[in-house]
């Protein structure tokens, strides 16, 4: 119980499915997220990094309850400490659990853009709002400006805005850095480490692995809808032994600057997943149990992992 | 606005000429129509001459153009029937239908916009698929039946409206008040109503519904926008432009539906005009409402296009 009060935002073997019309008039269950497990401290970034479609963005349309009607959700979030059921995420998005989305189109392509950073709340807070903008590099017409009129940085800079508006507790962004250049990213993931030193928690959604390594504290590396590792940034510095599961290990050895070697096969497809570990068909170290269950989460030196083999 | 205008220009041209062509591989002889209209026996000398007057036998180039000649200079004819100036007749007429039209357009945008609102809302919800299926139905009734319907249920039944026309029978036209003709307008205007307003709000149902599945509603709602923050906030925002383009662009169907409207309910309007123009043989009084009809519609989608660039900053910028 100790260590839930210490965490902001604990997720346990959280699972995801979407229920879809297959062939006729089948019913057929794609499993976006499995069995996830994540665990988020007041004063750290979190990035989570895995490759598209593996169901990141998804994970935090769960953790705000928006995701669509048709998706069934299983498993334990808790909050501070208190279970995280449907009307405490409606009473807590947007003022203490904010999401950095995607692009441009998260905005209106109708309101002007000052009007909807300042969100609906009355009064708006538009003196706020315009120091964030001018923090933000945002020149003061863009307040302005229409959504479809915003270069993919700024737009992205103004979807940042709208989280430190709020003076969310956790801000869940979801690959804020993409179209910006390497200063105003380097600003934006800044902001977010302020943030963090704040005492607030940042999960970073993100396949920009490098910026992930110099910003995150912990780096949760997903994997077919399910975060098979958890590790401290340094131990991606470090080298793949120091690494503990094989599909980070195979992910550390694709970096350009690693060597840029792929590994064999795909990621499976959400409605076709194997039985027991989701990385086994791809495993180099591939064991008869992993093809049975699913592994469960260990700590192997000072970080999380779900498999059989890693010590 | 220059190029709207030549548009609008080249396309009544072009109706000029289809319908001109239409008229004279018709079998309509519009001589005879003429002559058994002035009610007196003509000998066949006699209707050479007004063959010979009316250049029947020039080339049907010649006679287009004598026609459009015509035409220009602001003459569209005599009508056969009414025995009056083709224009003078639209004008009346045409002041009838507006009002009925008019009623009409409001209701079915107002009607049409807040149903269709209201199942995008409760998407696939009872509310949703009832409505749904009344829309369904009454786009596929025609109008002239659901007239009828109306007429038997609300005028013979009931007694609560007028059988027809636009005043009470045995009125003076100058002692006719407003509120009489108000009475007169509301059944046919009704079902005029009926006609375009299920399309209007099976379009807002779909386009409302596209708007609640886009990412930036998703954003709202991640930002703890509620249902009704969302509808204000968004949802009426996006698709008051596409429901206003329908709006006018529905010009067309509307003027088609007064047609049947103004038969079932015995309105004096340019619906009626047209179609006793059609049984009777009456060219030109039909060349006259044909001419008239697309300049309304062309008019109509004008506005709705000029009203996008005006409201939609996107196609407004795009322009400046």
């Amino acid at each position: 119980m100790k260590q839930k009060e210490e965490t902001l935002l604990e997720i346990h073997d959280l699972s995801v499915s979407f229920r879809m019309y297959g062939q006729g008039l089948e019913q057929e269950e794609l499993r976006v997220i499995s069995d996830l497990h994540l665990t988020v401290h007041p004063g750290e970034i979190v990035a989570i990094a895995g490759s598209s479609g593996s169901g990141k963005s998804l994970l935090a349309s769960a953790i705000l309850g928006i995701l669509p009607d048709n998706a069934t959700v299983r498993g334990h979030l808790h909050y501070k400490g208190e279970e995280l059921t449907a009307e405490r995420q409606r009473q807590l998005r947007g003022k203490e659990i904010a999401l950095v989305p995607q692009s441009v189109a998260f905005l209106d392509p109708l309101m002007k853009v000052g009007k909807q950073a300042d969100g609906h709340v009355k009064p708006r807070p538009v003196e706020k709002r315009k120091s964030l903008f001018r923090r933000l590099e945002l020149p003061e017409k863009t307040e302005q400006f229409y959504p479809f009129q915003l270069s993919g940085g700024m737009a992205r800079r103004v979807l940042v805005s709208t989280a430190l508006l709020v003076d969310a507790q956790l801000v869940i962004a979801d690959e804020p850095t993409p179209g910006m250049s390497l200063n105003q990213a380097l600003e934006a993931l800044k902001l977010f480490r302020e943030m963090a030193d704040e005492g607030r928690a940042v999960i970073l959604i993100t396949h920009d692995i490098d910026l992930a390594f110099a910003f995150a504290d912990r780096i949760a590396v997903f994997y077919a809808g399910t975060t098979v590792e958890t590790a401290p940034a340094s131990d991606f510095q470090k080298g793949p032994d120091a690494l503990r599961h094989p599909y980070s290990k195979a992910l550390w050895s694709a970096l350009p600057q690693n060597g840029f070697t792929p590994i064999d096969g795909f990621q499976p497809y959400a409605g076709n997943l194997p039985e027991g570990c989701l990385f086994a068909p791809r495993c180099p170290y591939k064991k008869p149990e992993c093809e049975r269950a699913v592994p469960p989460v260990r700590e192997v030196r000072g970080g999380e992992v779900r498999c059989y083999c890693s010590v | 606005m220059i190029k709207a205008c030549i548009r609008v220009l080249s396309l009544l041209f072009a109706v000029s000429v289809i319908s001109f062509l239409l008229v004279s591989a018709s079998p309509i002889d519009p001589v005879q129509q003429y002559i058994n209209g002035l009610g007196t026996a003509v000998s066949p000398q006699q209707r050479a001459e007004i063959e010979d007057y009316w250049g029947v036998n020039e080339p049907p180039i010649q006679r287009y153009f004598s026609w459009l000649g015509e035409l220009l200079h602001g003459n569209l004819g005599e009508s056969a029937i009414y025995r009056r100036p083709v224009g003078e007749i639209i004008g009346e007429r045409f002041v009838n239908s507006l009002a009925l039209m008019f009623c009409a357009w409001v209701l079915a945008g107002v009607i049409g916009f807040s149903l269709g609102c209201v199942m995008g809302m409760f998407q696939d919800k009872w509310a949703d698929r009832i409505l749904k299926k009344i829309c369904y139905i009454l786009s596929s009734v025609p109008t002239f039946w659901l007239g009828l319907m109306f007429l038997l249920v609300f005028s013979v039944w009931l007694k609560w409206f007028p059988i027809g026309f636009s005043s009470p029978i045995g009125v003076l036209d100058e002692d006719v008040t407003f509120g009489q003709k108000l009475y007169h307008l509301i059944l046919p205007a009704f079902t005029l109503s009926l006609m375009s307003f299920a399309n209007i709000a099976l379009h807002t149902r779909q386009k409302l519904v596209d708007v609640l599945h886009s990412e930036y509603v998703l954003f709202a709602r991640a930002r703890g926008e509620g249902r009704r923050t969302i509808l204000l906030r968004h949802g009426l925002r996006n698709i008051l432009f596409p429901a206003l383009t329908l709006q006018f662009a529905s010009f067309a169907e509307l003027f088609g539906g007064s047609v049947m409207a103004e038969n079932v309910f015995s309105y004096p309007g340019l619906g009626s005009a047209v179609a006793a123009a059609g049984l009777n043989s009456d060219v030109p009084l039909l060349l006259g409402v044909t001419l008239f009809s697309a300049l309304f519609v062309c008019v109509g989608n004008m506005i709705a296009n000029l009203l996008y660039g005006v409201v939609d900053p996107q196609v407004r910028e795009v322009v400046e």
